[in-house]
This record gives structure tokens, sequence and C-alpha cells, in this order.
């Protein structure tokens, strides 16, 4: 099981079990799990609506492609810890990993 | 100013792919449509979001740009001659006692309808707004989302925030229209067209624009109109840049809006139909596309396409209540224009 925690913009904080080997994106489990994510795009990168912060684990996952980066370079609220969930895959890489919704309603 | 009342027999709100053909297939019964979109053009979120992506699942195109896709609809529903008002926003639906009704937008254009027909994807497509404490105090007295007309600012102190490409483009084209312009950006570079930004980057250092890198918008100064706008640096620095106009671009991000307060029932932000005629609960009113919601939905383009062609026929008979509709191929007769 990949397990991390998932922050709501309540503070909220949920943990998340995801089977190993799942072919599915951050953003995908999102949604499934409830959260008010739109996700315009459907997970190209060209909407930012799956906007998060990762507040734990950053430095374990990939780095951004240069489409991503040019997304999140359009938010108003982007920091430096900030990634697109439809770009980052649910692997190994992000084991108790905490991330922040912010693109939600 | 009085604008007269648009009169229809539908009224599409939404004009994005599934708006755009639920003309076609209301044109075939004989009914006129008249669109609405909050977006100056027609197509929705493939001309807003993904233009240039290809799309696979169209039947009989194995691959085709989304924003081809949308000029072949505009192409295919021109003989029914619809009518758009674009760059407004659907505010009000009230129904007269003759059954018809009455559409309001944000600029006070009103339409008279026998059907309205819902097709309005994921919400109205929104400016994001940055989180400021009392930005909603300035909105209209100095604080604007996007460039409507340039000339607007002729000699005004701009501050343009937003590091995409619609920033650095108003920036190019603003410095020669007003006083001063300051381009906020929160990175140490921009990410945008690469030919903009080295423009912006020549005009900064010969001194025709202020350009304040690594800085976010922190708050608005002003006593009724806004005067000035304070940033801060990754450094801490607080500047304060005095301003007419405080312009931030920071891309659209779509809202349900006014639909949620027309009386229909509602499953988590999407409108609930009936898969019969993909009616909502208000009669004469449907909801086509990704805006409703029924079991077993698929948010696809084609998926909304059989929508449309479901509605209309069910929508024929209040548009014509005393006659009797019967099913004809495009084949057999063509497509007979108005």
């Amino acid at each position: 099981m990949i397990t991390f925690q998932v922050e709501d913009n309540q503070g909220s904080v949920r943990i998340i079990e995801i089977p190993e080997g799942i072919n599915l994106s951050l953003m995908e489990v999102l949604k499934a799990s409830e959260y008010s994510i739109p996700a315009t795009c459907g997970g190209m990168a060209l909407c930012a609506t799956c906007h998060i912060e990762v507040k734990k684990g950053l430095e374990s996952l990939p780095a951004p492609k240069d489409t991503e980066l040019d997304m999140i370079d359009t938010l108003p609220n982007a920091t430096a810890l900030s990634r697109l969930a439809c770009q980052i895959h649910v692997t190994e890489e992000i084991q108790d990993a905490l991330f922040l919704v912010k693109g939600g309603e | 100013m009085f604008k007269d009342m648009i009169t229809t027999d539908i009224c599409i709100i939404g004009a994005g792919p599934v708006g755009l053909f639920a003309v076609f297939e209301a044109g075939l019964l004989k009914m006129r449509c008249h669109l609405v979109d909050v977006l100056p053009r027609i197509g929705g979120q493939l001309s807003e979001i993904y233009p240039k992506k290809p799309i696979y699942d169209i039947p009989g195109f194995p691959e085709v740009l989304a924003g081809d896709l949308v000029e072949n609809l505009r192409a295919q529903i021109e003989p029914f001659k619809p009518t758009f008002t674009l760059g407004e926003k659907v505010n009000s639906l009230t129904r007269n006692e003759d059954g018809s009704f009455i559409l309001t937008t944000s600029d006070e254009t009103t339409i008279q309808c026998r059907v309205v027909v819902i097709a309005g994807g994921l919400g109205c497509f929104e400016p994001r707004k940055p989180e400021l404490e009392n930005l909603e105090r300035f909105e209209g007295k100095g604080v604007v989302y996007m460039v409507k007309d340039p000339e607007s600012f002729r000699e005004k102190n701009i501050v343009i925030a937003g590091g995409g490409d619609s920033a650095l483009d108003w920036t190019l084209h603003l410095a020669h229209v007003a006083k001063q312009v300051t381009l906020v950006h929160r990175n140490e570079s921009f990410r945008g067209a690469p030919d903009s930004a080295e423009k912006v980057a020549a005009l900064a250092r010969s001194g025709k624009i202020n350009l304040l890198l690594n800085a976010n918008l922190q708050s608005i100064q002003g006593n009724g109109v806004m005067n000035s706008v304070s940033c801060v640096g990754k450094d801490k620095q607080v500047t304060e840049l005095e301003a007419d106009f405080l312009i931030t671009l920071f891309g659209l991000s779509p809202k349900l809006g006014p639909i949620a307060d027309w009386g229909l029932n509602m499953d988590k932000q999407a409108i609930v139909v009936n898969t019969l005629d993909y009616s909502t609960n208000v009669e004469g009113v449907y909801a086509i596309g990704d805006i409703n919601t029924y079991p077993g939905k698929l948010k696809l383009i084609l998926c909304g396409f059989h929508e449309a062609a479901l509605m209309a026929q069910s929508a024929f008979r209040f548009v014509y209540p005393k006659q009797k509709l019967s099913f004809k191929y495009t084949t057999v007769n063509g497509v007979n224009a108005f």
C-alpha cells in the first residue's frame, strides 16, 4: 500500500491508502476521494485547477516538467511548494507525503 | 443604454461544442437558437484551454485539434443562422405567465425564449483572483481582471500582476499607452513566450517600464478609489506603488455561478436530468454536456452530442405545441436552412 496524507482547505487531514501499481495520478485519486477539485482539463496540465502544495515529501517527487511549471506560474497563490496533482503519479515516491489541496472551491 | 429584447425559440447557455451542436439538432426541427457565453469567443474550454490539443474520440475523426473541431461545428450550424451574445454571463432566469422564459445577462441583455438549454460545461470561466483582504472593495474602482479597452488606461499609473503570456503581452501593449507600467511577478524570470519575455526585459532596461520580480501583491490602499498597491518581496521588503489601476492576470477558472440559484435539482455542482430527454426538474429547461449528471454519466463531447439530439426532439413540443414531430434523416432531406 502507498500511504499519504491530504489536508483540505479547512485544515482537516486524512490518510489515504492506495494499492501499489495502480496507474492513477494524484488528481484522479483526489477526485475519487471526493475533494472538490474541478480538474477542468482532465489532466493535461493546462488549467491548474488541481493546484496542491506539497507540505511534506517534495524532495522525493520527480521534478516538474515545463508545462506544469508554466501553469503554476499563472496562479496568484502559488508558492515554492506548489505542484499540479494531475502531474504527480501515485507511486512509492509519494509514500508519507502531505499534500494541501488548494485548487478547490 | 436600453437594449432591444432578443426573441428566439431556444436560448442555449454555453457556446462550447455541445451548445454549438445543439443548434444543429434544433435547426433540423426548425427551431431557432440564440447562444450566450461568458467567454468572448465560441468553443468553451476547447478554445480557452486546449485549442491545439488533438482529440481522438470524436466519431469519424481519428484525430482532430480542439480548435478545428470548434471551427467545424461553427460551419456545420451556419445554415441555421444562430445568434450570439458573447462575453456576457446569464445572471437571471425568470418565467412569464405564458410559459416563456426571460434571461438577463451581466450587461443587461434580455432574451425571451420558449426553451432554455444549459450547456454550461463546468460553469462560467471567471478570472482567478489574488488573495488580498480588501480586493473586492476596489473592483471597478481600480482593480480589473481583464483588459477590455486599452484606451481606458491612457496616461494612468498601472500595476500588472502575473507571470503568463497575457501579463507579458499586456505589459508590452500598455507600456506605450499608460503613464507608467509596473509588472509584478513572483519569480525571478518569466516562463511565457521567450520573445515577449525578452521584449519586457528590454523595456525594463530602457526604463520604459518598471519590473518588480520575486514579489507578490500584499495590499491595496485607497479611500474609496484605489491609489496605491503594496508588494512584498521574497526578501520581505515592501514596495508601495502609486497606481490608478491594478490589472491581475492569473488565468481563468470555472465557477458554477448563478445557475445554482435557479431552482434546479443539483448534485455536486451538476444539474440532475432525466435521461429520457435531458430535461431538468423545471419544465422547459434542459441541461446537456458536462454540466448535467445522471447514473452512468460520462463527461465526453460525444455523449453531449447525443444528449443534444434527444433534447431537441423533446423541446419541439414547447416551440411548436400544435405540431406533430416526424423524425427525418439528414440523408433523406439534407440540411434545410431557414
